[in-house]
């Protein structure tokens, strides 16, 4: 086997060769990406300019560092954060179609995050703070409703279909509702959109989703443990039900963080962990080729929607639901090509 | 037998008169109230003041409008839910409406949906383009087929979003066809959508019984002399003309044909024929009721009654797929 073993005292990783190079070719399209968010715009600045303009000098530093640079940084980092959730959920439910956009906690979380903006002050630790609470408290109501079936079955993603519709019924009764009480426009961000994210929006979302990647950094191998099988987990020493408690929370804080600031962006968590664990070539659901691949898909998006007709830029969360649609139907379709 | 049958009229009597009271309310609540008195001299003593201005020409037509809506999309639940046995079909979830209202917009893009002819065909073909899809990636389970209802639906919501903020100017008049809603419908022109919902509300009466016998499986209905290929036609015709032409009246609107029929059920018993009728008067209790309340629920103005039944529709679905637990899902 092409692996490669990394041994520093007790600690030891084992790296596959192909992932490797799978995430080193995802890093530099990312990077490659980042460079293209930042050189595009009403005004082209060409690659060196924006090289310059990072480091402060050159005309377009208000621009590149103060305008384009949140807004790329964002949809790398949101990204990333929706592609972990996306696995971590995955792995959970056993199951590629139980990514949080789809049973429906984006939707919870915006719930949460549209009552603090309607009835709290939306201060950002408000936004936070109660659009998580709204993420955990709709998956509270799924797993209830879900018990008496499991986890891992068709049936728990189609109730959280189901409170989805109903999550979404109410989001767009308190936007119409806002929208003739504060005036607030809002068809763009309850798609999911990055227009106009500025660094005072994003500071509080990227440390949060720093120490959410950190804790889940330490628990790593446990999840890849979890991954082979419940019995085999718990014989090799994983405490299964406080590790999915810690995955369920940590999903449920990536996708509230990002919705809370950004709207419910869908397609991103369904479909990264999907696509980063073919390119890896990885058992399981991995977490890393997930985040990298969340980063590049919500990047390449968001570009994709600025530039699609140049002067106004659409809402990234139009561009992933036209895409994530067609791809979930291929989903299913290849699944009933199958015996 | 004869018991089982007086049992049935009786509640369909019953349902009637609760019908009639909503439409009474439908007629009296709104942005400005009318009292039922006034609704009532608007009627028989019409002398042209706003109030019976309103009435007349706002809210009777919308309460039909309503009335013919809700009718449509519980028989079209009601018959696909007997023809394929599957609990959850319905045509907004399996997709039918949302494909029949982006159709109605693509073509109203290109100038072709002027006429109501035009548009009611373009809204057919779409429901009915739609549902083949669905069906075809989502048969061969009932929890894939809403999957794979739901993904083309959000696909189609997604498509026709970003076409709206591309070509605000083409677009923007298209608002209500991304979220069903009955208000001010009723200026419109809908002689032709109407007509074909009636007609095709009798087809589902008539095409009811054979469909009942080939619930019993289709050796059970070879022997009853049912032509179960045809039958299986003229219902999905059936389903997609009223799918399609409750979407052209007032956009998509999903979760009444899920709702109705389940209810319905529980009072008709196994006999597909009563579901039919029962489904016939409760599917507009269902809008005219979420139509009312879609009035009050904001300080001003109105929110689409697509809103409302699917925050009814939700807990509905779940209901569904839990009652069904037992059942091979």
């Amino acid at each position: 086997m092409s692996a490669l073993v990394l041994r520093a005292g007790r600690v030891s990783a084992r790296l596959d060769r192909r992932a490797l190079v799978a995430m080193a070719v995802l890093a530099v399209v990312g990077l490659g990406l980042a460079l293209l968010g930042l050189c595009h715009g009403a005004r082209m600045a060409t690659p060196s300019q924006v090289l310059l303009a990072l480091v402060g000098r050159g005309d377009s530093v208000v621009v590149i560092r103060d305008w384009r640079l949140p807004r790329v940084a964002a949809g790398l980092v949101f990204g990333a954060a929706l592609g972990v959730a996306g696995a971590l959920f995955q792995n959970l439910t056993r199951n590629p179609l139980g990514s949080p956009d789809v049973i429906g906690l984006d939707a919870g979380a915006y719930t949460g995050a549209l009552i603090a903006i309607t009835v709290l002050s939306a201060a950002p630790t408000q936004l936070a703070v109660s659009s998580v609470i709204g993420g955990l408290a709709t998956a509270a109501v799924i797993y209830a409703l879900s018990l008496r079936s499991g986890l891992s079955s068709m049936r728990l993603i189609v109730i959280g279909i189901a409170v989805n519709a109903t999550l979404t019924a109410v989001n767009t009764w308190i936007v119409l509702r806002a929208e003739l009480e504060v005036a607030m426009a809002a068809t763009g961000w309850s798609a999911g959109s990055l227009n106009g994210v500025d660094w005072a929006e994003v500071r509080l979302p990227f440390a949060i989703i720093a120490v959410l990647l950190v804790v889940l950094a330490a628990r790593a191998p446990a999840v890849q443990q979890a991954a082979l099988g419940d019995s085999l987990a718990v014989t090799s020493g994983v405490d299964l039900g406080r590790l999915r408690l810690l995955m369920m929370l940590v999903g449920v804080a990536a996708t509230a963080t990002v919705t809370a600031v950004a709207g419910p962006i869908v397609f991103i968590a369904l479909a990264a962990p999907q696509i980063g664990r073919r390119l890896a070539g990885a058992p399981g659901v991995p977490l890393l080729p997930a985040a990298l691949t969340g980063a590049v898909l919500l990047l390449a998006a968001d570009i994709a929607a600025q530039m699609l007709l140049a002067p106004i830029s659409l809402p990234v969360g139009v561009v992933t639901t036209a895409i994530g649609g067609c791809y979930l139907i291929w989903l299913l379709a290849r699944e009933v090509g199958r015996p | 037998m004869t018991s089982d049958t007086a049992g049935r009229v009786a509640v369909l009597a019953t349902a009637l008169a609760a019908l009639a009271a909503l439409a009474v309310a439908s007629l009296v609540v709104g942005a400005r109230g009318v009292a039922p008195a006034e609704v009532l001299r608007a009627f028989t003593d019409f002398a042209g003041t706003d109030d019976h201005l309103i009435v007349r020409g706002h809210r009777a037509p919308r309460t039909g409008l309503a009335i013919c809506v809700g009718a449509a999309l519980a028989v079209s639940g009601a018959l696909i839910q007997a023809m394929t046995r599957n609990p959850l079909a319905e045509p907004g979830i399996i997709g039918a409406t949302s494909g029949a209202a982006f159709a109605v917009v693509l073509g109203s893009a290109f100038g072709l949906a002027a006429a109501q002819g035009a548009e009611l065909a373009l809204a057919v073909a779409g429901a009915a383009v739609a549902t083949l899809v669905v069906f075809a990636v989502g048969r061969t389970s009932p929890l894939r087929l809403v999957l794979t209802g739901v993904a083309l639906s959000t696909t189609l919501a997604g498509v026709s979003l970003g076409m709206r903020l591309m070509l605000p100017e083409v677009f923007d008049h298209f608002r209500f066809w991304s979220v069903g809603s009955l208000a001010g419908r009723e200026q419109a022109p809908l002689a032709v959508p109407v007509t074909a919902m009636a007609v095709a509300l009798a087809g589902a009466l008539l095409v009811s019984r054979r469909l009942g016998a080939i619930a019993l499986g289709e050796n059970v209905a070879h022997a009853l002399g049912v032509h179960v290929g045809r039958t299986r036609v003229l219902t999905l015709a059936l389903v997609t003309v009223l799918a399609g032409a409750a979407t052209a009246v007032a956009g998509p609107i999903a979760f009444v044909g899920l709702i109705v029929p389940h209810l319905a059920r529980r009072l008709a018993g196994g006999s597909v024929p009563w579901l039919v009728a029962h489904a016939i008067v409760l599917g507009p209790m269902l809008v005219v009721a979420a139509d009312t309340l879609s009035r009050v629920l904001l300080p001003t103005g109105e929110v689409p009654v697509a809103i409302v039944t699917s925050f009814l529709g939700g807990p509905a679905l779940i209901w569904v797929v839990r009652r069904y637990g037992a059942v091979a899902l």
